[in-house]
């Protein structure tokens, strides 16, 4: 069992990482999205965790949860669309349940991003199953009781299991049965959270 | 494209709207439009917003007798919540704001995180969420009918209800008067190109048109065969008249989604008339035009709505906007 902590320098690190891989798959998700959505997944998140990586390189702030609060605030405030509220919320309300520990465990993280999740669902009222971020996002903060590996690779597996699924939340949902065969996009950006995650812990 | 960049898309359109609306202040940098000389005094004020791309919903309709703000998101995404919260404070005198939302999770999520600020603020809000669109199934397994052309008619009914000094439990009870008494339909010839995608949405081969698009480019639940404006205009019609039988005559509104010539739709609005007389459903007013759009989106939508004598003594009211003007 490891017993490594992490402070405020690696959930920076981290959100960097999600602005770049964010970046570099702005295509991609955009893709995915034009095909049962309305083709802009990749840009909004693109300027949303764009303008989080400036925030925190200006004012970094001195405990994980505050960088996580800081980060959850500028998505809601600058991506629009159901994602801000969603990825804002899941990043607020897990940086809220850290406190203000000036170093959190592997453990605390997994339960602060718990809540986090559970937040997300009650917000957009989705569950596993209909197609939506949910089905990466379960998966994964339960892994990351395990690892952060596995908690990578549990959101890979999750957001590949939307593919046969039919969409029952957000805009592909209108498509009914013509969702089927796609992959859900907000389940594909949320691999890239928890890709960087594991970037970010390895140092 | 005409554009500059695809980034300043939104930012350029509100310059030019500010350049030919003087009685309008747009501010820019915050992406709020509001009426010159709000807050009006003593009047429930209205605001909108959404997604940018449906010009000239909403900014094109804030003015006297419709909406007293609206905050234009990016192209096909919802503003934030700090846009309606500001455009809120600059239109309340103090009698309450009305949100008219479009329901798509992204603007009802917004929406919801603006209305409580304002509330911390000390701003009375109430909320309509317009749902008219009946090529979506209204069940658990979607996230309910898209807000279409019924946003037109709510905002110009509650709009003119406001500007006679209604409170704003009427103001809002209007507005659901006019969502539980409206539906849509759309029709799709060609997808729509996003800025940022450079390209169309989804692909629509000529010879081909989408049955029940939303005005995102998402795709629709049916493709066919081209068919003529007629067996559309009865596509259309029979779709909102199975799951609305109006026992008022009806707004009609023969929207354009932004590529189909004036022209076209006219025609296609003389097979609606047919169609609706057919099924012996009067017509008390008419609206044809470019509306509620989706960008270069060829096709249309048809929107009825079932209005009594006082939705339609407030549809004729007068109304002075960039986009709808009449009777002063």
């Amino acid at each position: 069992m490891s017993t490594e902590t992490y402070g405020a320098a690696f959930a920076v690190r981290w959100m960097d990482g999600v602005a770049a891989a964010v970046e570099r798959e702005a295509g991609r998700l955009t893709d995915l999205d034009a095909a049962i959505g309305d083709a802009d997944h990749g840009a909004n998140l693109k300027r949303g965790f764009a303008a989080v990586a400036e925030a925190l390189a200006k004012e970094p702030p001195a405990t994980p949860g505050a960088v996580l609060v800081t980060a959850g605030g500028l998505l809601i405030a600058t991506v629009g669309g159901a994602s801000g509220p969603l990825y804002g919320t899941l990043l607020r309300r897990a940086g809220k349940a850290l406190g203000e520990a000036g170093e959190v465990s592997r453990a605390e993280l997994a339960d602060a991003l718990a809540a986090g999740v559970a937040a997300v669902g009650r917000l957009g009222g989705a569950v596993p199953g209909d197609k939506t971020m949910l089905d990466a996002l379960t998966p994964a903060v339960e892994a990351l009781r395990e690892s952060f590996a596995a908690a990578r690779s549990a959101a890979e597996a999750g957001a590949l299991a939307t593919v046969p699924l039919r969409a029952r939340k957000g805009r592909a949902s209108y498509l009914g049965e013509r969702s089927v065969g796609h992959r859900d996009p907000g389940a594909t950006s949320s691999v890239l959270l928890f890709a960087a995650l594991e970037e970010a812990a390895a140092g | 494209m005409l554009i500059n960049v695809p980034e300043s898309v939104v930012a350029d359109g509100l310059r030019g709207l500010a350049a030919a609306h003087p009685e309008l202040t747009v501010d820019v940098e915050q992406r709020v439009v509001v009426r010159r000389d709000a807050p009006v005094a003593g009047k429930v004020a209205l605001v909108s917003g959404g997604g940018s791309g449906h010009e000239p919903l909403h900014a094109g309709f804030v003015g006297p007798g419709m909406l007293d703000g609206a905050c234009p998101g990016e192209v096909f995404t919802s503003p934030v919540p700090t846009q309606m919260v500001r455009a809120a404070a600059a239109v309340d005198s103090g009698a309450g704001v009305l949100f008219v939302v479009k329901n798509y999770t992204g603007d009802v999520l917004n929406f919801e995180m603006a209305a409580e600020l304002a509330e911390d603020e000390g701003i009375q809000v109430a909320k309509v969420l317009v749902d008219d669109d009946v090529a979506v199934t209204d069940s658990l397994y979607t996230a309910g009918r898209r807000g279409t052309g019924a946003t037109l008619f709510v905002e110009k009914i509650a709009g003119a209800a406001a500007e006679e000094g209604a409170p704003l439990e009427r103001v809002e009870a209007l507005a659901r008067r006019v969502v539980t008494r409206s539906r849509s339909f759309g029709v799709a010839l060609s997808a729509c190109s996003t800025p940022a995608k450079g390209g169309p949405t989804f692909d629509l081969p000529p010879g081909e048109l989408e049955l029940g698009v939303g005005i995102h480019g998402e795709p629709g639940r049916e493709r066919r065969g081209m068919m003529t404006a007629g067996e559309i205009a009865e596509v259309a019609v029979d779709a909102v008249l199975d799951d609305l039988r109006p026992s008022d005559p009806v707004l009609l509104l023969v929207n354009g989604m932004g590529g189909t010539p004036l022209l076209e739709l006219y025609g296609f609005n003389a097979e609606v008339r047919r169609v609706l007389d057919a099924r012996r459903v009067p017509v008390a007013r008419t609206l044809v035009g470019n509306y509620v759009t989706s960008l270069d989106m060829a096709g249309c939508s048809v929107t009825v709505c079932a209005a009594d004598e006082e939705l339609l003594r407030l549809w004729d009211a007068p109304v002075a906007t960039p986009a709808l003007r009449w009777g002063r």
